[in-house]
């Protein structure tokens, strides 16, 4: 369902001047995940039914309160796309029956942290895809079980202290690689984003606008209380992250894997790392050179490989 | 009206068929499986006007039930025992948004050890969801009460879910003839679904399922849906009054076999009350004065009812198929509970029995009788007891010798 209006991004001022969610909220100062979600709410519009699964966004909608214009179904942990399903059915029965408009449809939107899309709502997910289910997954990844109090998740990058890895040596493991597993189900669209690159987020929603089917955004989400930064640092820390390579801007459609923004000159990951103090511990008391230096290969790996292909 | 010869997997699905349900989220557990192969047939056959989408999980499907009732369509679901457990999550939660839509329980044990056979402790798992529960005790029961549930859960002032509950093999996998109802008269009985609040539109947009913040409106939340269960009880009757009137089968919240006159009753649900009708017809020939209270609405609870038709009875035989670990059976406390300080109440005797599909003989049901007898004559109630005899005792004892001696050959070689 698109716009009435087609919506075309080339330059920031053709982003929306109109903001659509409500102020108020209690998400965290400098919520990256936040800052997505006005982003691609502005662009989405009203006509949109929210399904949610337990995380941070819970709490956007507060008896009685709530940021949205549009509808909203917190479902639990594990099922929201499973939730989508049902109202995406629902609403093509009642339009078959002549009971619902074309004009009154909305678009399902499923809005999940990093907790549910990495691990438990996986396989509702997978079966969502599975059945070319017509609806948008956003993913807000601030990789850690936030709400919470950021234990580590499956999408916890390596080395991070979490409030379930604190010693210096942080999470052994490494962050996974949701983006492939969408994409190996082959759905119409898959794409990372973050909201500290609202043009590339706003081209690709328009993407999104114009595909049925699954369609699967994963947001970076700075978190300042997860990540432990100054909110001020949120949209530098996204930058940082793209601009290093850590978090790189791709999307997935007609079979093929597409970078939108490869950075010529990719800074250092250790600009990134040292504004938060999940990663301190690898610069002070002392500075850890090899798990730097680990962090910097698998990066480098990762856009040789991208770089070569590209030929 | 036609008879057919139907499981009652099959009544369950003409249940669905006839209630002209929209909407069919599935998944599929032994032994409720018959249900949603014969819904996806007609469907697929275009004899059915619905959608079925087979789910990745019982959670999942619950999940899409909810929330496909919650736009403002007619649900009908099925599950089973792990089915239903892994559902559980969710069942809490759709009977939160006041969500209302049918499920068929196929009644089946639960692991460790796993099996596939019926006993009661997967629905008593769900007596505290804010489902409704009606069981059944016929093929024929089944697609009525589907029938009726619909009335009941989409009930203005009701607006739960429910759950129809049948035996597994003994109900879901015996064929009893049954008289389906004439499918114009059956859709003019149970009325166009009217969704109210219910809806995901453009123009009219609607939060669901919100969180609140404190203990203040989350008890006010809660305690509305328990009301809103308890409404059934005013409100079953009626149903029952004008299903009646047009198909002429009687069903009411307790089912009374001999209770006129009756000295000692049973008091249980489910399939196994017709062989509890079978001993009640032998007891009575053998001289004792005993009737048969079957309950076939347990959520809500009808304690005034009960309270009514057993104060002044001499002693009553509760039959749980469920254990609650540590406890004793579920409706054993329960009636206790409805009982309790009663002037004229009956000596109460707990028994557990049929669990994991094990029969309940006729001399059981004599000596549970005999034993009530004494207990009644004594005036004190007993400790809760398994039906078991000696012989099964031998049968476990030589397959546990088996097993021994099969560990002992394995350590040897």
């Amino acid at each position: 369902m698109s716009q009435e209006s087609p919506q075309h991004f080339q330059r920031l001022k053709d982003m929306p001047s109109a903001h659509l969610l409500g102020t108020g909220t209690p998400m965290c100062p400098g919520c990256g995940g936040l800052e997505t979600l006005h982003e691609v709410y502005d662009i989405l519009g009203t006509k949109t039914v929210f399904v949610n699964a337990a995380g941070c966004m819970t709490l956007l909608s507060v008896y009685p309160f709530t940021p949205f214009r549009g509808g909203w179904l917190y479902t639990a942990m594990a099922s929201a796309p499973a939730g989508a399903q049902g109202i995406r059915d629902a609403l093509d029965i009642l339009k078959t029956k002549g009971k619902l408009t074309d004009a009154e449809d909305m678009q399902v939107v499923v809005i999940t942290g990093d907790g549910s899309a990495y691990g438990m709502g996986l396989s509702s997910t997978s079966a969502a895809m599975d059945r070319n289910l017509d609806f948008i997954y956003l993913c807000y990844d601030n990789e850690g079980y936030g709400n919470t109090g950021q234990q580590y998740s499956s999408a916890t990058p390596h080395a991070a202290i979490t409030a379930t890895s604190k010693t210096s040596r942080g999470y052994p493991g490494y962050k996974k690689d949701l983006f492939s597993i969408w994409a190996a189900h082959r759905p119409a669209y898959v794409a990372t984003i973050i909201g500290s690159e609202p043009l590339d987020l706003a081209k690709k929603l328009e993407i999104v606008q114009g595909l049925k089917g699954p369609r699967m955004l994963i947001s970076l989400a700075p978190c300042p209380t997860g990540w432990d930064f100054d909110p001020k640092l949120t949209v530098e820390i996204g930058r940082l992250a793209v601009q290093t390579g850590i978090w790189p801007l791709k999307e997935y459609k007609d079979g093929r894997i597409v970078h939108t923004r490869i950075p010529k000159q990719r800074k250092p990951v250790e600009e990134y790392l040292k504004l938060q103090g999940r990663f301190r511990h690898l610069f002070e008391p002392v500075r850890v050179e090899h798990e730097i230096a680990g962090l910097q290969a698998r990066i480098d790996k990762y856009w040789d490989r991208v770089i070569d292909e590209k030929g | 009206m036609k008879r057919k010869l139907l499981t009652g997997n099959g009544a369950a699905a003409w249940g669905a068929r006839l209630a002209s349900c929209d909407y069919v989220p599935a998944f599929p557990i032994t032994p409720q499986t018959e249900i949603i192969e014969n819904l996806a047939l007609w469907i697929d056959r275009g004899d059915m006007e619905a959608r079925l989408v087979t789910m990745d999980s019982e959670h999942s499907m619950i999940t899409a039930a909810g929330a496909a009732a919650s736009s403002g369509v007619r649900v009908f679901t099925a599950t089973s025992s792990q089915g239903l457990l892994y559902a559980m999550e969710m069942l809490y939660n759709v009977a939160g948004w006041r969500a209302p839509f049918v499920m068929i329980n196929v009644s089946r044990g639960l692991s460790a050890p796993i099996t596939l056979e019926s006993d009661h402790n997967d629905i008593m798992a769900a007596r505290d969801t804010g489902f409704v529960q009606i069981h059944c005790a016929t093929c024929q029961e089944v697609l009525d009460s589907v029938l009726m549930a619909y009335r009941i859960a989409e009930h203005n002032k009701v607006r739960v879910p429910a759950i129809v509950n049948l035996d597994g093999f003994y109900l879901s996998f015996t064929r009893e003839p049954v008289t389906l109802p004439d499918p114009e008269q059956a859709a003019s009985f149970v009325g166009e679904f009217d969704a109210e609040n219910l809806q995901f539109h453009a123009s009219a947009p609607l939060s669901q399922a919100v969180a609140v913040l404190g203990g203040g409106p989350y008890s006010y939340f809660r305690y509305e849906t328990h009301l809103a269960v308890r409404q059934v009880l005013s409100i079953f009757d009626d149903v029952a009054d004008e299903f009646e009137s047009i198909f002429g089968r009687r069903y009411d919240i307790i089912e009374q076999y001999r209770m006129e006159d009756a000295v000692y009753v049973f008091v249980m649900l489910g399939s196994f009350s017709t062989k509890a009708k079978d001993a009640v017809i032998a007891l009575r020939e053998a001289g004792w004065q005993v009737g048969l209270a079957r309950l076939r609405l347990f959520r809500p609870f009808p304690h005034e009812q009960l309270r009514a038709l057993l104060n002044g009875r001499r002693g009553v035989a509760v039959i749980d198929q469920n254990i609650s670990m540590g406890m004793g059976g579920v409706i054993h406390s329960e009636l206790a509970a409805a009982l309790y300080g009663l002037k004229d109440a009956p000596v109460l005797a707990g028994f557990i029995g049929g669990l994991g599909g094990r029969d309940i003989r006729q001399e059981e049901f004599f000596e549970m009788i005999t034993m009530l007898k004494i207990s009644a004559d004594k005036g004190e109630s007993p400790m809760v007891r398994l039906l078991y005899t000696g012989n099964e005792l031998a049968e476990i004892r030589k397959l546990q010798a088996i097993a021994l001696m099969e560990r002992h050959k394995l350590h040897k070689e």
